[in-house]
């Protein structure tokens, strides 16, 4: 069989899971859960130093996984992008996971902000992958802007609820010319898998794996649930039907 | 009045030595281990530190990797 590999940006990844790195019980779990998942990318967030103490560096931990840089936390165009060179500067990588956000309660992303800071950044030379609603039009602006990967929420960052809107998820990945990337609101592997179904590139996820009770053996659970939903989305699922259909045949029964 | 500086938000003196390079190693700050600066919110490449000066009110922000989502 082909490798079914994922593309973005041109760069091609054996798989089609990206883990976060934030709040694991401790680095060796984190270690654990990051081998077990064997995600194509993995992704952290910049922050100031603790000017008190010293803490092992993150690259070292992680060394041999390739990072990409987010910037969470961000709610202005100025400090996204102040973010995101930073994170280059520090991981010697042009590519960001772009972070906007618009709403303390729901952690939704400001679409606009989003729009404007990825149209910075891509005339910075930035390799953009936008956090974004799950918003057909909010994705396809993006893509026109220049993002390299879209990346609706399935619901909102940490609440576990999955894909709450399947249809707009769905038109989002039959539409977009660029690959489409579940992020946020990952519960358990049948939400990875779903997503996977229904036509995702791939599927971004950390708090699911990271508060699991067992996170490794989750990171394991979410890079299969992910394969899986692939292989099913390739494979072509049946259609649905509203009344019964015997699947053994109905000709030689006994008695007949 | 003693000239200061601000370094992630917290104020401090500018000694004689204004090397950022010093004042980064200081803080156990080295190139090529997943740390940046900035000054007046703006980059500082590390291949710059050692020539770079720091200034009366200078801004400075030191940041790392950390985990993330």
């Amino acid at each position: 069989m082909n490798p079914d590999l994922l593309t973005i940006a041109g760069q091609d990844f054996a798989s089609r899971l990206l883990l976060g790195s934030a709040g694991y019980p401790n680095q060796q779990v984190l270690l654990d859960s990051v081998q077990a998942a064997d995600p194509a990318l993995v992704t952290v967030a910049i922050r100031r130093i603790s000017l008190a103490s010293y803490a092992e560096s993150l690259t070292d931990v992680l060394a041999g996984r390739v990072l990409l840089p987010n910037t969470a936390g961000c709610t202005t165009v100025r400090d996204a992008v102040l973010t995101a060179e930073l994170g280059r500067e520090a991981l010697e990588t042009n590519w960001v996971k772009l972070e906007l956000i618009g709403d303390t309660e729901t952690l939704y992303p400001d679409a606009e902000l989003l729009l404007r800071a990825t149209e910075e950044l891509v005339a910075k030379g930035f390799v953009v992958l936008p956090y974004c609603t799950d918003d057909p039009v909010v994705c396809r602006k993006l893509a026109d802007a220049g993002a390299a990967a879209v990346m609706p929420l399935g619901s909102p960052i940490g609440t576990g609820l999955g894909i709450i809107n399947p249809y707009a998820i769905e038109r989002i990945c039959a539409n977009s010319p660029v690959p489409v990337i579940l992020d946020a609101g990952i519960g358990t592997a049948s939400d990875a898998a779903r997503a996977m179904e229904l036509g995702c590139a791939a599927v971004l996820l950390n708090t699911a794996v990271a508060k699991a009770r067992d996170p490794a053996r989750m990171a394991y659970a979410m890079a299969t649930a992910v394969r899986a939903g692939r292989a099913a989305r390739l494979a072509g699922r049946i259609p649905v039907r509203t009344q019964a259909e015997p699947s053994s045949p109905q000709l030689g029964l006994l008695g007949s | 009045m003693t000239a200061t500086i601000r370094v992630n938000g917290a104020e401090q003196a500018l000694t004689a030595e204004r090397g950022l390079h010093a004042l980064l190693d200081q803080h156990g700050v080295r190139p090529g281990r997943g740390c940046a600066v900035a000054v007046n919110g703006t980059v500082v490449p590390a291949a710059q530190w050692p020539a770079r000066q720091v200034a009366p009110g200078d801004e400075i922000e030191i940041l790392r990797i950390v985990g993330g989502g």
